[in-house]
């Protein structure tokens, strides 16, 4: 009964606090560069898209708000023919950054994206795509990959010997 | 006494009641907000006071939906029950000197059975919704009410002893002296748990206790309809706290300040309070909150009345 | 069966299994790379390492590799020994010193049984800091991608295609850490089985190409069982769909007929379903229209005089439903009668012969064979692939003697060496089993029935024969010697006496198993139906025709066909793809493929079974029995149809109803983790259609459903827990290589008879070549001559091109090019064919349409 009480009074004296509440949006709150925001896909510092289409960020969405199609250059470069998430059902839980083999995916801290329309939520790789290689500067996914794309060629990745010569009598 | 304009009392009484429970909307999430370090809503209108009208706005448009399970009709009738119930109440509490509705010499009497009946409100919508968490809560409300109506009654006999009468005019003036808080101390506790509890306000909103049974018996229920349970609640705070003023606070006494506002004034506080509580005091369990009723605050109850009886009867002789 | 102690409890397995398949069989994981069921064990990869005690009381134990130690009685093994898990971690760690970084962009990603190995032993860090070595690439032709940098040197794949299938253009090059499997040099893979090493493979060096161009992980592909439509032999198959197209077709699993291999027409002959050429909407008189309206026109045309025409590649339930729309007596089978009477012969030999018609796990088993007539290879490819096996049946029969477990590979090939099992082949032209054939006889169609004849008449005198023919002895000798001879013929010649022919020497061979191709995947059923050939409806009138899923322009010649169809007044269609028929066609009606459509297919083997569809098509393409007939749903019509045609009425049983539930779930065709379903169409809506209902099946088009494993004929796709790769078809099995669990799918309509009718009087009279008039013979190939897959890009770049097939000697008369049927071709020499025969490829344009085979005058060209 007593500690009812004092809880009453406790509460009661909270009118005297300061507010928590950010008066958004006249007053910008602080987002962490790490915040899970609008979903962005970057470019290596090559300028190429760093997006190979593995579809690992679509396996991890839990809400399955990504589709995608992969698709390959002429020189065997893998990259999405398109690319689609919906955010009206996306929950920005980063899963799809944290399974992003070649760091693409990224989220940012941006959550201003409401629409009148809900179709608008619906972007595209257009509207996904930056120009920059956001988090990440340095990284290039084909410089460790095996494969070979336009501009590097079998053994020219990292950590890599020259093609083995077939024809070769020594052993 | 009876109002010399009686229809000027009714329509200003209906009008100035009805305002203060939409206004408790808005008042009650400022001040849920001020106590838990928020805003509250800020942006509609000067301190956000036309959120009530938004609201009442977007609860007028929205969809009128019956479940095809439900008991149409009674599903139908029962928000009225509450809000009309609570309303006629009304009729018997005086403001001020000339300001009421009809002066029944039975007035106490009178309001609780108007509260009485204002279960059927709740236990006929959480029927009629077929739904078992609405079934639950009516359930519960009936068992709560059944339990709190008993010593809510019984907590009053002091204040009716002393005064008399049950005629709330006479009560009032019989406390231009001395406030029955003061004689009548732990009667008005008891009547503050009653009421509470009458009001299924929280801490004793276990029949729609959200996190158990939804929303209870109104877990069926929207738009308008809902609207009117929503309305009908805090009609009930409103009005359990006026006659809580009228009971034990001296009703319109006061000095200097003209008696509607002394009155006012003293219904607002109990309002607050009664918001305070919902932002202070956990639910408990239900077990718990008969145990209170029957075992603690029953028998509270018939002690002071006891002690007031003999007290009266004493003096008396 | 033996006992097996696992960590010190008994296990059941089968002692004439080694351990690695005991504990797969017994549910345990347990890594490997190079063992595969249908390969056998050779040791080579180290990976299924485990712990084996003496006794109880051994407490030390020594590791073995599971899968060169017999599940002898009473083994004691641990699989979680420390040292045993240790020793396989250590031993992925070595395979992956080279694997590259490549999972993001590898085909194999999402189904590699190297990442579910990797994932099993727990080697997780790369330690290593050496340099990857690298290699460069092979064109492999259109349907195998080679990445030769993730090979881990397993060698199966050498083992597949050299040893199991015969191929002899991929090898293993160089030595130590550096070899490479591949071939001399780029080109198109020879073996018509080479696509089973995108599954072989167990890591992503071979990978589907076809499937590369569109490309999707496995998680996101909605499956149906379906049953391989390109031959009449019924493989079962998985279709894979995402985004309403085909991505590729997966060998699905059935031990009687195809088990793990597919050939290359059945695995990538799908994309025809996607071809440009699909027929998407009905049409009406050249004009799209709804298919409301175009069901109200086809119901107004049927109530007047109408005939029908069948198909042999349209499934049992359409034919049926036009059988019932046009009334019996004017349903037509929509093949020429040469074709129409052999498939007669076929059916009535089926019902009446004392042989069984063996499986082809049966003929896999055979220990002599004898191909009469049939280029098996061509006309059944998975036929030839077993048929190879079986040569290895009768070498492998003193093994035991030698105290050889047949799963120990290198020591039965070591024992066996280059020794054959008996295997004759006896057809006009050179086939690719001549190479292990223990001989190939050439001969005119007539000339080889004769060897047939004589060969029955020499195992049993009471059979019919007419004069001596050379080879006789030997074939007879040889099926007399066997345990399980199966005699092989069909109807591609479209040469009744060579089906007589084998079906004496079945009769004359008690034991013997007979098995006799049908041309197309429901030829059989169609002759079932009991309808008249096309030169009936050919010399027939009614005001309207509908021409379900047949271009009569390769079932008659152009003028025929032409003449023939300007006698109505209303042409219906119905087809899935555009060709010279549907050009005639008033009012023309997609019809479901495979892909997308239900219907039921009666094998060569006479088994009838079921393929479930995919995917739903969004456009109005659905069933030619949903169109013709009045059914709603799948069960109604093949109800309807068992309760007309009593020799059909157990292909109610073919597959489970639609009723059928699994734990009161419907079946999800899509496996748990499908992704994009809230995106894949939010482009169109942002609002989420439902998922289509399938009334016509117990599967579900969705990832929601039943967890347990489905009944085999249901089950779309093979996935089980930490088993990502086609593999986990080990979970799926009653014991490794064993029948699925539930057995066998679909239901064989033919049983051997008690009592076999008697011997087919009379050899046909000895061919003699005519100056200036030639027999001209089909050549079936396995790219090009079926109709439907001609239209994957793949296929169409290793079809042939039209030729002429002659032997040297007679083609000396002629220059390089002939006229031969009015076309101007090229003369290809055949050096064994017989005098006076010449060849040309079946159903290959511009050779369509003719009755082959037919006596005709070819033309040196100037």
């Amino acid at each position: 009964m007593l500690s009812a009480l004092r809880t009453l009074w406790n509460v009661f004296l909270h009118m005297f606090r300061k507010r928590v509440t950010v008066q958004y949006p006249e007053q910008k709150p602080y987002l962490a560069p790490r915040w899970r925001g609008r979903i962005i896909l970057s470019r290596d510092p090559d300028g190429g898209e760093r997006c190979v289409a593995c579809y690992l960020c679509a396996v991890a969405c839990p809400v399955d708000c990504i589709a995608l199609q992969a698709t390959e250059d002429q020189t065997g470069r893998r990259y999405p023919e398109f690319f689609r998430i919906n955010f009206s059902r996306c929950i920005f839980c980063g899963y799809c950054e944290e399974a992003c083999p070649t760091y693409a995916i990224q989220l940012t801290p941006d959550f201003e994206m409401a629409e009148y329309e809900r179709q608008n939520l619906v972007y595209e790789k257009e509207d996904l795509l930056i120009d920059g290689p956001g988090k990440y500067p340095g990284y290039n996914f084909w410089r460790v990959a095996g494969v070979k794309i336009g501009g590097k060629d079998k053994g020219e990745a990292q950590n890599e010997t020259a093609p083995v010569d077939l024809h070769t009598l020594l052993p | 006494m009876t109002s010399p304009y009686p229809i000027l009392s009714i329509v200003g009484i209906l009008i100035v009641v009805l305002s203060i429970a939409a206004g408790l909307i808005w008042l009650e999430r400022r001040l849920l907000a001020l106590w838990q370090d928020r805003y509250g809503p800020n942006r509609v209108g000067p301190f956000g006071l036309l959120q009530v009208l938004a609201d009442m706005l977007k609860i007028f448009f929205k969809e009128d939906w019956i479940p095809p399970f439900a008991d149409k009709y009674v599903f139908i009738l029962a928000p009225a029950v509450i809000v009309v119930t609570v309303l006629l109440s009304f009729a018997v509490v005086p403001v001020a000197p000339g300001i009421i509705v009809t002066d029944l010499n039975i007035g106490l009497l009178f309001v609780l059975a108007m509260s009485s009946l204002g279960v059927y409100s709740v236990v006929l919508g959480g029927w009629s919704s077929d739904n078992k968490y609405a079934l639950l809560g009516a359930v519960r409300a009936a068992a709560q009410m059944l339990s709190y109506e008993v010593f809510m009654g019984l907590s009053l006999m002091g204040v009716v002893l002393l005064a008399g009468s049950f005629d709330l005019v006479r009560i009032v003036e019989a406390q231009r002296h001395l406030w029955f808080v003061v004689p009548q101390f732990l009667g008005f506790v008891l009547f503050l748990i009653a009421g509470v509890a009458e009001t299924r306000r929280l801490p004793f909103d276990l029949p729609e206790a959200e996190s158990e049974l939804i929303a209870g018996y109104h877990s069926e229920y929207s738009g308008m309809k809902f609207g009117m349970f929503f309305v009908g609640e805090y009609l009930g705070v409103t009005l359990i706290s006026s006659l809580i003023t009228v009971l034990f606070l001296g009703g319109w006494n006061g000095p200097v300040l003209p008696p509607i506002v002394w009155f006012l004034l003293k219904m607002f506080a109990f309002i607050c309070l009664f918001i305070l509580l919902r932002a202070a005091l956990p639910r408990p369990r239900f077990d718990q909150l008969m145990n209170l009723g029957w075992k603690l605050l029953l028998p509270l109850a018939l002690a002071n009345l006891l002690v007031t009886g003999a007290v009266v009867l004493a003096k008396g002789t | 069966m033996s006992t097996v102690y696992i960590e010190n409890r008994p296990h059941q397995m089968n002692e004439k299994q080694n351990l690695l398949e005991g504990c797969l069989s017994a549910g345990m994981n347990l890594p490997y790379f190079c063992w595969h069921p249908a390969l056998g064990s050779v040791g080579a990869c180290r990976q299924c390492a485990v712990k084996q005690f003496k006794d109880e009381s051994d407490t030390h134990g020594r590791i073995v590799m599971a899968c060169m130690t017999p599940a002898a009685n009473g083994t004691r093994i641990s699989i979680d020994d420390p040292e045993a898990v240790e020793f396989r971690r250590a031993v992925v760690e070595g395979l992956m010193l080279n694997h590259p970084h490549d999972c993001p962009v590898c085909d194999e990603g999402g189904e590699c049984h190297l990442q579910d190995m990797t994932v099993m032993t727990g080697h997780a860090y790369r330690r290593a800091t050496f340099e990857k070595r690298t290699f460069r690439n092979q064109y492999l032709g259109p349907f195998v991608n080679h990445e030769m940098n993730r090979c881990i040197q397993c060698y199966r794949c050498v083992r597949f295609y050299r040893e199991y299938a015969g191929g002899g253009d991929l090898n293993a090059f160089s030595l130590r850490d550096i070899v490479y499997f591949g071939r001399e040099r780029d080109g198109v893979l020879e073996s018509e089985f080479a696509g089973n090493l995108v599954e072989v493979c167990p890591t992503g060096v071979f990978t589907d190409a076809t499937h590369k161009r569109h490309y999707t992980r496995k998680w996101d592909l909605q499956f149906g069982p379906s049953v391989c439509i390109h031959c009449g032999l019924g493989c079962n198959t998985s279709v894979a769909e995402r985004y309403g197209t085909v991505r590729r077709i997966v060998n699905r699993y059935h031990r009687a007929i195809n088990g793990y291999f597919l050939c290359d027409r059945g695995r990538y002959g799908y994309e025809f379903v996607n071809s440009s050429q699909r027929i998407r909407q009905p049409r009406l008189r050249g004009r799209l229209v709804p298919a409301e309206a175009a069901l109200g026109y086809l119901r107004l045309l049927a109530g007047g005089s109408v005939m029908g025409i069948g198909s042999p590649r349209a499934s049992l339930e359409s034919n049926f439903a036009l059988r019932k729309l046009v009334g019996p007596e004017h349903f037509y089978a929509g093949i020429p009668s040469s074709e129409a009477s052999v498939l007669a012969l076929m059916l009535k030999i089926l019902r009446t012969s004392t042989a069984r018609t063996p499986t082809l796990h049966e003929i896999e088993e055979a220990d002599a064979l004898f191909i009469l007539g049939e280029d098996v290879s061509n006309t059944a490819p998975r036929m030839a692939l077993s048929a190879r096996q079986s040569t290895r049946q009768q070498p492998m029969q003193g093994l035991e003697r030698l105290h050889i477990p047949l799963w120990l590979d290198h020591p039965v090939r070591e024992a066996v060496q280059n020794a054959r099992g008996p295997l004759f082949v006896a057809t006009p032209f050179a086939t690719r089993l001549d190479g292990i054939a223990t001989r190939a006889i050439r001969g005119a169609p007539d000339d080889l029935a004769r060897l047939g004849f004589a060969v029955a008449h020499a195992i049993n005198g009471s059979a019919p024969s007419e004069g001596v023919v050379d080879g006789t002895a030997e074939i007879a000798e040889a099926l007399q010697r066997a345990h399980r001879p199966v005699v092989i013929s069909g109807a591609s010649l479209r040469n009744a006496a060579l089906v007589q022919a084998a079906a004496n020497i079945a009769r004359a061979r008690p034991g013997a198993a007979l098995a006799l191709i049908a041309p197309e995947c429901n030829s059989l059923g169609l002759a079932l139906l009991d309808a008249a050939p096309l030169e009936g409806a050919l010399a027939t009138h009614a005001e309207t025709l509908i021409i379900l899923e047949n271009d009569l322009y390769r079932r008659a010649p152009e003028e025929v066909a032409d003449k023939f169809l300007s006698r109505f007044h209303h042409i219906v269609v119905l087809d899935s793809l555009e060709n010279a028929t549907t050009r005639h066609a008033e009012l023309l009606l997609p019809a479901a493929t495979f892909a997308e459509g239900d219907g039921t297919f009666v094998s060569s083997e006479g088994r009838a079974q079921r393929a479930l569809q995919a995917f739903v098509p969004p456009e109005a393409i659905a069933e030619s029995w949903r169109w013709l007939g009045e059914w709603k749903s799948l069960d109604e019509a093949v109800a309807a149809l068992a309760a007309d045609i009593p020799a059909l009425a157990a292909i109610t049983s073919a597959s489970p109803p639609a009723s059928f539930r699994e734990a009161g779930q419907k079946i999800p065709r899509e496996p748990a983790r499908y992704s994009g379903r809230t995106a894949k169409l939010a482009q169109i809506s942002v609002h989420e259609p439902k998922p289509p209902d399938d009334p016509d099946t117990p599967l579900a088009f969705s990832m929601e459903g039943s967890p347990n494993q489905p009944p085999p004929a249901v089950t779309p796709f093979f996935w089980s827990p930490g088993w990502n790769s086609y593999q986990a078809i080990n979970k799926f099995q009653e014991e490794i290589a064993g029948p699925l669990r539930g057995g066998d799918s679909g239901v064989r309509l033919f049983e051997p008879a008690a009592r076999g009718n008697g011997y087919f009087p009379g050899a046909p009279r000895r061919f003699e070549p005519k100056p200036n008039e030639w027999l001209i013979v089909p050549i079936h190939h396995i790219f090009g001559s079926e109709e439907l897959s001609r239209h994957a890009p793949g296929v169409a770049e290793l079809a042939p091109q039209p030729y002429v097939a002659l032997n040297p000697r007679d083609a000396e008369a002629f220059g390089a090019e002939v006229f031969c049927l009015g076309q101007r071709v090229r003369v290809r020499l055949a050096p064994e064919a017989p005098s006076g025969v010449v060849g040309v490829p079946a159903d290959i344009p511009p050779f369509l349409g003719f009755d082959l085979p037919m006596r005709a005058e070819i033309r040196r060209a100037e």
